[in-house]
């Protein structure tokens, strides 16, 4: 009965973490500029790999009861460095020359060099 | 029943691989195509994990625990190299 529960619960993450992954990629395909992009690829790309990296972990948790560390390890670090890599690329791009699109109101980093 | 699900997310996971793939080929500077890259680094760990679920093994886990780490210091490369335009300074003949 529980196993049932565990898989269950481990499909349907998994199945919404696919559906964030391809949101992600709509976006990365049809925002204006670099830094939304980065926005989109920083924030819901990681969360969807998350969540299926989440759903795997119950998955095996629920069918053989063995809970693996390289998985919570992999969740983590997808945690710490997804958002972190959006950073960097988006900083070097600003630095390097790279302007924002026409509809961007605002830009406090103007007179920072 | 389980497995039907897990290849509806495999198919989606792929479409989205495409797409992020359609930016890296057509995007309009550096910074896109790396951005781009990342994401595709990323997606490829989750592509990885639904398959361990789909072949029922255990053993690919520490190859997408090695491609997160890999992809991530690829990213940060790339990023410094955008920045200063070396990866790794070795001026010898700095007076600090």
């Amino acid at each position: 009965m529980i196993e049932t529960i565990l898989i269950s619960i481990s499909v349907i993450m998994m199945v919404i973490g696919a559906f964030f992954s391809l949101f992600a990629a709509l976006g990365i395909l049809r925002l204006p500029d670099v830094f939304s992009r980065a926005h989109a690829s920083g924030k819901a790309s990681t969360l969807g790999v998350m969540l299926i990296l989440t759903g795997v972990l119950i998955y095996f948790i629920g069918k053989d009861g063995h809970f693996n560390v390289q998985l919570l390890l992999g969740i983590i670090f997808i945690f710490i460095t997804g958002p972190l890599a959006g950073h960097l690329v988006s900083r070097s791009a600003y630095y390097m020359g790279v302007r924002p699109s026409e509809r961007t109101v605002r830009d406090d980093l103007k007179d920072a060099k | 029943m389980t497995s039907i699900f897990v290849i509806i997310a495999i198919i989606i996971v792929a479409l989205s691989m495409i797409g992020i793939l359609i930016r890296v080929i057509l995007g309009p500077t550096l910074a896109d195509r790396v951005i781009a890259l990342d994401a595709l680094g990323i997606t490829l760990m989750a592509m990885i994990a639904l398959f361990s679920v789909l072949t029922n093994t255990k053993y690919l886990f520490v190859i997408l625990l090695l491609i997160g780490i890999l992809a991530f210091l690829g990213t940060a490369a790339f990023a410094k190299f955008m920045d200063k335009g070396e990866i790794i300074e070795n001026d010898r003949n700095d007076t600090y």
